[in-house]
């Protein structure tokens, strides 16, 4: 019973607001509805008993994510502009497609996936055999991807530095 | 291998065409001319030797052998079917090689004094050379195929020697015409040859020659509108060779040649080229005899009616070197009617049914001294005078004694005169004619009186008539020696030749036979011969009115003759009228219409199509989501159907 | 605790996770700004990690591999929200603003 309760509040704060995060006129206000459904994300995580995903999800995406949007955000705006939305024909083909499509895809779980799967019953995971699988490297351990997402993030880092940094000013002009 | 220093015959010319024509103008003329020369003379001493070797040691039981030297596969066609190339001597292709290589030397030698000064010296040799090997491959081919190779590179060199004057349009034009002529009659021999290879399997000489009816079986029994394929086979094959040789109709190529130089017209379309065609029937001849005997007298039809026909054109003509390419014309026609009227290859006391073989190869080797001599001879006189026609001649007896004595002799030899050799060889044609039948030796023996009367109305118009009327002070003189010493060479051959036992040599089974006389025949056919020199004498050797009052008295027949019965006017109207006209404009219609329209038209569509899918490539983000986004639905879509 | 979850079906969840993927696509074709745009496909990345979790929890229960594939897309989506945001400070500064109708020019 409980469970229904929170899983349908948290339903419907991610339902609400992802809509309203595309369809926000200041872009500030997109930003927020967008951390509003992590969390509610994170919950629904935390509510299927992962909660190493739910950590996760809290400090690395609605936390880390979102601040550098919001600093991105602030570097790249006027503060307090409008945003304008793209010029709209007389069919919005977009919304057309993405209510069409989401009523294909609904009718689709709606009828099948209840054929396709019984519920099991599973305990929690612990962090002791998470940890293991992580840094492990038998089959179906995850030391190997675990290395080379870090590579990854390395690249990324270096990559937006070099990618972002300014010219310097101050050595073009005792070239000149 | 017995005598494979044969294969130096080959390829001597080949090198020294080679050397000639490549190096170009960093060769002296006169160290060309040297050069070809000395190659020239190499070929002739090894083809005497060849044929001193042949004749003396391959005779087995009365019989001359074939022998190959070599031969090696060339290409590999179909299952059975090869192409080789190689040398195969056997008696014909000896004395074949005597004769080109002893004019071909001769041509070397009078080119040196005759063309002395001209332009492209260097290349006039180099195509000499190169015409040498051409011919020489061509006799001595052991496979048809071989042969038929052989026989264009003969028919290009002849065209690379006919427009030798490359800037005179004229020249140009007839040597494009020897070509495309001889090409249109190489395609019927091409195709001759690919039936008969059909049917046989095989190119080889070796196989062909004495094939029996086992090998010619299925040729024989198949038919085609009513005539054997082996029939078709082989009157394609004399088609071809009927181009070279400028039988009727395809002859008209032959006069126009004469605007090469004089010896080439001498080497060429006199003594070698134009005997090819007669080469080929000969060579073939144990299966047309054996075979195909109609085709055999469709052949002696054509020789005879090609035979009077030049004759007549002969008769009228002004120009000295278009009457000697009548009479070649007319001469062949002599040989292909004795290869026609044999009956069978024997000959020997009691059998006279190879005669006609025996006495088409005889003639064959003595037109070619009398011809190669009365070429020259006419390049002699052309040479002193400047001018080809005969009212620019006249009395040149006095001023060039040496031409008058060999022009001459070849003039008697020709009209068939004894001692001389054109006599003996004329009376075995004549009397192979008889043999097949009396209309067909009346009607050669008509044709020998007006040679002899041709020949000599040129000679008298040259040598005696008028006196000559000296311009601008300049006298004609004898020519130098190089060009006295080949008449001089060629006129002993004449006189020399006729007496070679030339029965014991070349029959067409090998075996020996002494030549006898016919004596009625001998005697009806030179009194035939006097009498046209003497009507010639009579009308010619003073200058008078009556040959102008004979030619009003003939009327359009007399110009008919001389416009050589119009045969060219009809090709012409034939050619620009009807092909160009009629066939190709249509046809160049629908290529620049239909296919040019199709690609053009394909273009414009391509360029059209881009315009309208341009729009594709947007460099927009949100656009390229949208086509991937659609895309993948419709997989879904697709996927789940 | 361990909470019973035959309460809510799996098709609710995916319903949830349906819905935020749609508002990302919406989102994605409609905004001309690019954070706007980065902002959606976040909206999306979210939604596949949603799934892989979810299901990984109802139908494999022992296993790992839905979760740690969710980390790791997790990891991939902050490395990439890193370059992208770099770029698009960097057209900013060209252009005066972000908006993606100034990089339509492929350049030849």
């Amino acid at each position: 019973m409980a469970e229904q309760i929170i899983f349908y509040l948290l339903a419907a704060v991610i339902a609400l607001f992802s809509v309203l995060a595309v369809t926000a006129k200041r872009i500030i206000r997109s930003a927020i509805y967008l951390l509003l459904v992590l969390l509610a994300t994170a919950g629904l995580f935390l509510m299927i008993n992962y909660h190493f995903l739910f950590t996760v999800q809290v400090s690395v995406y609605a936390g880390g994510i979102m601040i550098m949007f919001i600093m991105a955000i602030f570097l790249t705006h006027r503060p307090g502009e409008d945003m304008k939305r793209k010029a709209v024909g007389k069919i919005n083909y977009p919304a057309l497609l993405s209510i069409a499509g989401a009523a294909f895809c609904g009718c689709i779980i709606v009828n099948n996936v209840s054929r396709a799967y019984n519920y099991l019953k599973g305990g929690e995971i612990g962090m002791r055999d998470l940890g293991h699988a992580m840094l492990g490297i038998e089959k179906y351990q995850y030391l190997l991807p675990f290395e080379a997402i870090s590579v990854l993030l390395l690249a990324c880092v270096v990559g937006a530095i070099m990618i972002a940094r300014k010219e310097k000013e101050k050595e073009k002009e005792k070239e000149k | 291998m017995i005598m494979d220093y044969t294969i130096f015959i080959l390829i001597l010319p080949l090198l020294s065409f080679l050397a000639i024509g490549l190096s170009g103008t960093a060769l002296k003329p006169r160290n060309a001319g040297a050069g070809g020369t000395v190659v020239a003379g190499l070929v002739t001493l090894l083809s005497y030797y060849t044929a001193f070797d042949y004749f003396t040691t391959q005779n087995v039981n009365g019989v001359w052998q074939s022998v190959t030297p070599c031969n090696f596969t060339w290409l590999n066609v179909g299952e059975k079917l090869h192409i080789d190339l190689g040398i195969m001597l056997d008696q014909v292709s000896v004395m074949m090689l005597v004769v080109i290589s002893t004019v071909s030397l001769m041509v070397h030698i009078y080119s040196l004094g005759y063309m002395k000064g001209e332009r492209g010296f260097g290349r006039y040799y180099a195509f000499l050379s190169l015409f040498t090997f051409s011919m020489i491959g061509l006799v001595v081919a052991t496979n048809i195929f071989q042969m038929y190779i052989f026989w264009e590179l003969v028919g290009v060199s002849s065209y690379l020697l006919i427009g030798f004057y490359y800037s005179k349009p004229s020249a140009v034009a007839a040597a494009k015409k020897a070509f495309i002529v001889t090409r249109f009659a190489d395609m019927f021999f091409l195709i001759g040859i690919l039936v008969l290879s059909y049917y046989t399997q095989t190119f080889d000489f070796g196989v062909l020659i004495p094939g029996d009816a086992s090998l010619f079986g299925p040729a024989l029994g198949t038919t085609f509108m009513g005539v054997s394929a082996m029939s078709w086979a082989m009157a394609l094959i004399f088609i071809g060779g009927a181009g070279k040789s400028a039988m009727f109709p395809l002859h008209i190529w032959l006069p126009d040649a004469m605007e090469g130089p004089t010896p080439v017209s001498a080497l060429i379309h006199a003594a070698t080229m134009v005997v090819a065609g007669v080469y080929l029937v000969a060579r073939l001849f144990p299966v047309y005899v054996g075979f195909t005997p109609e085709v055999l007298h469709g052949i002696a039809y054509v020789g005879a009616f090609t035979a009077m026909f030049a004759a007549v054109i002969a008769i009228a003509q002004t120009d000295i070197k278009r009457v000697l390419a009548f009479s070649t014309i007319s001469q062949i026609g002599f040989m292909m009617v004795a290869l026609g009227v044999s009956t069978g290859m024997g000959l020997s006391e009691h059998e006279h049914g190879g005669l006609g073989y025996m006495a088409s190869m005889f003639h064959l080797f003595t037109h070619a001294m009398f011809k190669a001599l009365l070429f020259l001879g006419a390049g002699s006189v052309i040479h002193a005078v400047h001018s080809n026609e005969m009212k620019d001649m006249g009395g040149l007896r006095r001023y060039m004694p040496v031409t008058h004595i060999t022009f001459l002799i070849a003039c008697l030899s020709i009209a068939g005169i004894p001692p001389f050799s054109g006599f003996m060889s004329k009376d075995e044609v004549i009397t192979a004619a008889y043999g097949f039948s009396t209309g067909m030796g009346v009607w050669m023996t008509v044709i020998a009186g007006l040679t002899a009367f041709y020949m000599f109305r040129l000679y008298y118009s040259i040598f005696w008539r008028k006196e000559y009327k000296v311009r601008d002070g300049r006298r004609p003189h004898e020519s130098p020696r190089s060009m006295t010493i080949p008449l001089l060479f060629l006129a002993l051959l004449t006189v020399a030749g006729g007496f070679i036992p030339f029965g014991k040599f070349v029959t067409a089974d090998g075996t020996q036979y002494i030549i006898r006389l016919n004596v009625t025949v001998a005697a009806i056919s030179v009194s035939v011969a006097l009498t046209g020199i003497g009507v010639a004498a009579y009308l010619y050797r003073r200058d008078n009115a009556y040959p102008a009052h004979l030619a009003k008295g003939f009327g359009k027949l007399y110009r008919a003759a001389s416009n050589r019965f119009y045969i060219d006017e009809l090709y012409l109207f034939i050619t620009k009228k009807i092909i160009f006209n009629g066939i190709s404009r249509s046809f160049a219609w629908f290529d620049r219409h239909v296919i040019d329209g199709a690609v053009n038209g394909l273009g414009r569509a391509t360029l059209r199509t881009s315009q309208a899918i341009r729009g594709l490539q947007s460099g927009s983000v949100q656009w390229y989501a949208w086509v991937f986004l659609l895309a993948t639905l419709l997989i879904t879509l697709l996927a789940i159907w | 605790m361990n909470t019973s979850l035959e309460a809510v079906p799996l098709q609710a969840f995916l319903i949830v996770s349906l819905i935020m993927f749609f508002a990302g696509i919406y989102g994605f074709f409609t905004r001309k700004n690019m954070i706007m745009m980065l902002i959606s496909i976040e909206l999306i990345l979210n939604s596949v990690d949603m799934n892989f979790a979810v299901f990984n929890r109802y139908l494999y229960p022992g296993e790992m591999e839905g979760l740690f594939f969710a980390l790791f897309a997790i990891a991939v989506s902050a490395c990439e929200t890193a370059v992208a945001i770099a770029i698009v400070i960097n057209v900013y500064r060209r252009f005066g603003n972000a908006e993606v109708n100034n990089i339509e020019q492929m350049k030849e």
